[in-house]
């Protein structure tokens, strides 16, 4: 009994200090977003209860409604194709990687290399580099193909994807890393068997490697859900706050903070509709993360 | 032991007593003063000098913080029932959000304001109860740089239409600059544009009023053809224009690769500063019949903090922060346009120039009445405006996008 109570004193001892870091600086000021979102605001200062007011506001009336809905489509967009590009290209290097070619560990440090920068450097370095008259357009002109050449960041076609992109130059080294470490992982003996049996390399990936490495699918998943959906730094850094131009790369992350504390241009900070949508993002990251896990724990196999 | 303890004791409050005292003989009031000017930290540094050697008993701290931060960190002091004792404020919207909250001090009754410019002082009005909560300092006006050098070089004159207006560009642009910085990347800068071009095609304080009065919109035909009136000048402007941010208009004007931009006079000190060659002159852009109309807007206001417990002292540093002869520094030393009345401004040729445009000034149309609510009509704008010049929507799409959303608040337009 004894033993028993000291050990509870020694997990306590250990896990305190986290957990109050946890609950002052996550769970506390969460909570209060939840209880902001209830009441009306003037200005600065709180006034009475009006129970989920913010959210039929935000979710029904113009404009609200419309940036909303605007501003979430985009989300989607990054989730789809971080998804399909970086995620999957990730698998793709991890893979190749993992078949230890030539200069092989070279290439693992050059991929990750970007993932160290700061999102900020990264996002004004290559802001310069996508302006008119920026290295991109330059390089497309000297290579004869002026005529691709684009407003990359102005132009609402392409400045949520030239973003995106960015983004994934950045982030693509983290998935091949994680994918890399899991395939390694895989039984070598395994794979040794089909190649014996015959098994043509698409099949041993298919059909051994693919279902041993679900647990690192899920996790970059979950890890690209919770990304997609508070994307901010990067359309603040390469756009504005505005989510210009024309809205066209806004994201719930962006309108967000531009509802809740206002600027200059944007006007009087609406702290009630503004922590409605801060208390909606985290639900819809804690919603859909718990998804994807369920997923993929029903996916896991093991050898 | 114990003695020797008691004496320590009894010399240690006697000191305490006597430097106690002493502190108290020359106590001096200490101010803290926040600007968003990190630029000017000098300038202030010497107006503060200049106080503080005929207020003995005053001390003004200094604390410039960046423009772009400025706000959060006022606000967050502020709502901390903190923050300096005098600062500067925005106008309009900006110090609305300050003054309903109970931050500042209204001013009508501490200083004189019946001599300031009607609306000067709207910049500093609460929309709710038309108390005035902090003196207006400075004033803008938008219009179109151009090179004095390039105009001589190609024998152009000022334009006294638009269609002179585009004959210039188009010359300035055959002779190898780029007819006109500006571009849309930075969507602020498009509202720029409308500030620049829109007064003379809307029909400036005429349009304006009946607008507010909810007896014309955004709708009306005028304004749209004021929108379409800033399409003609995208063959003037750079290549692939909608990339091109707020610094690089800048940077190609005061480098002098374009001959023309459409900007605030706050331009003028950085066109200075980068580039102390460069000669520059302005004029209203004007409408197809001609028309000198200017946009106008108050800047930047002194206001005291509701929470200061030196609220005299603070007061009395703002009143000089106001005065005549301050200003004369403000003009002399920034070249920017101070709004206390009866100022001279012949040293300064340009600031001289700026306000012979501003004798015909109409408020700047959406920083003025529709910066106050979300979605302001600003924002609207400049969004709508970038979607107008990339094509994707019509004139009269972007001018519905705006008048739709004013309209979800703006009582007169719901009508």
């Amino acid at each position: 009994m004894k033993k028993d109570t000291q050990r509870v004193y020694w997990i306590l001892f250990f896990i305190t200090p986290a957990l109050l870091i946890v609950v002052f600086f996550i769970l506390f000021p969460l909570f209060l977003s939840l209880i902001n979102s209830f009441f009306g605001w003037k200005g600065l200062s709180r006034e009475g209860f009006i129970g989920f007011e913010n959210f039929k506001k935000l979710l029904t009336t113009f404009p609200y409604n419309e940036r909303f809905s605007n501003a979430l489509s985009h989300n989607f967009i990054w989730f789809i194709t971080t998804m399909l590009i970086q995620n999957t290209l990730g698998l793709f290097f991890g893979y190749m990687l993992s078949k230890r070619i030539i200069a092989s560990d070279i290439f693992k440090r050059i991929f990750f290399i970007p993932v160290l920068f700061s999102i900020v450097a990264v996002g004004f370095l290559w802001s310069m580099y996508l302006k008119s008259d920026g290295l991109v357009n330059l390089f497309l002109e000297k290579i004869g193909r002026g005529d691709l050449m684009q407003a990359w960041l102005g132009s609402e076609k392409t400045a949520t994807f030239s973003i995106i992109a960015v983004n994934i130059w950045r982030w693509i080294g983290f998935p091949a890393l994680v994918f890399l470490a899991a395939i390694d992982n895989v039984d070598e003996s395994c794979i040794q068997a089909a190649y014996l049996d015959g098994c043509s390399e698409v099949k041993i990936f298919t059909r051994i490697i693919l279902p041993l490495i679900v647990p690192a699918i899920t996790i970059i998943t979950v890890l690209t859900v919770i990304g997609s959906l508070n994307v901010f730094e990067q359309v603040y850094v390469m756009t504005d706050l505005g989510g210009g131009p024309n809205y066209s790369t806004d994201t719930i992350g962006t309108l967000f903070y531009r509802t809740a504390f206002g600027s200059v241009d944007t006007g009087s900070p609406e702290i009630g509709i503004g922590s409605a949508i801060a208390v909606l993002i985290y639900l819809m990251t804690f919603i859909i993360s718990f998804l994807s896990i369920i997923v993929g724990k029903k996916k896991e196999v093991s050898l | 032991m114990k003695k020797i303890l008691a004496i320590l004791f009894i010399l240690l409050v006697a000191s305490t007593l006597i430097f106690a005292s002493g502190a108290k003989e020359d106590e001096k009031i200490e101010l803290d003063f926040w600007t968003w000017r990190t630029e000017d930290v000098d300038f202030y540094d010497k107006v503060i000098k200049l106080y503080q050697e005929r207020n003995p008993n005053v001390v003004v701290n200094q604390l410039a913080y960046k423009n772009t931060e400025y706000n959060s960190i006022l606000m967050a002091a502020l709502q901390g029932g903190e923050g300096p004792d005098v600062f500067m404020g925005r106008a309009y919207g900006g110090l609305y959000t300050i003054s309903s909250s109970g931050f500042a001090v209204a001013m009508d009754d501490k200083i004189d304001l019946s001599k300031y410019n009607k609306n000067t002082l709207e910049g500093s009005m609460n929309i709710d109860d038309k108390k005035h909560y902090g003196v207006p300092a400075l004033s803008q006006v938008i219009f179109c740089y151009y090179n004095k050098r390039v105009y001589d070089e190609l024998g152009l004159s000022i334009p006294k239409t638009f269609s002179e207006f585009k004959d210039n560009l188009a010359k300035t642009q055959k002779a190898g600059y780029i007819g006109l910085a500006n571009g849309s990347k930075d969507a602020w800068t498009v509202e720029t544009l409308m500030g620049g071009v829109g007064p003379n095609f809307y029909g400036a304080n005429d349009f304006y009023y009946q607008m507010l009065e909810g007896k014309k919109n955004f709708l009306d035909k005028d304004f749209i053809k004021a929108i379409e009136a800033i399409k003609e000048l995208t063959p003037y402007m750079p290549k692939l224009y909608n990339g091109v941010g707020y610094s690089d208009m800048q940077s190609s004007f005061f480098n002098e690769k374009a001959a023309h931009m459409i900007g605030g006079s706050y331009e003028a000190g950085n066109f200075s500063k980068n580039n102390p060659d460069l000669e520059f002159g302005i004029f209203a852009i004007p409408s197809r019949e001609g028309g000198s109309s200017v946009t106008y807007y108050a800047d930047m206001n002194w206001v005291v903090n509701n929470n200061s417990k030196k609220q005299e002292a603070a007061i009395d540093f703002v009143k000089f922060l106001a005065s005549k002869e301050v200003s004369q520094m403000i003009i002399n030393d920034l070249k920017m346009i101070s709004s206390t009345p009866g100022v001279d401004a012949s040293s300064e040729p340009f600031i001289e120039e700026v306000l012979n445009l501003m004798k015909d000034s109409t408020n700047y149309i959406f920083l003025v009445p529709f910066r106050y609510h979300q979605p302001t009509g600003s924002s609207l704008w400049q969004n709508a405006g970038q979607g107008f010049l990339n094509g994707t929507l019509s004139a009269y799409q972007a001018a519905k996008s705006v008048q739709d959303g004013i309209a979800s608040y703006y009582k007169p337009f719901q009508k």
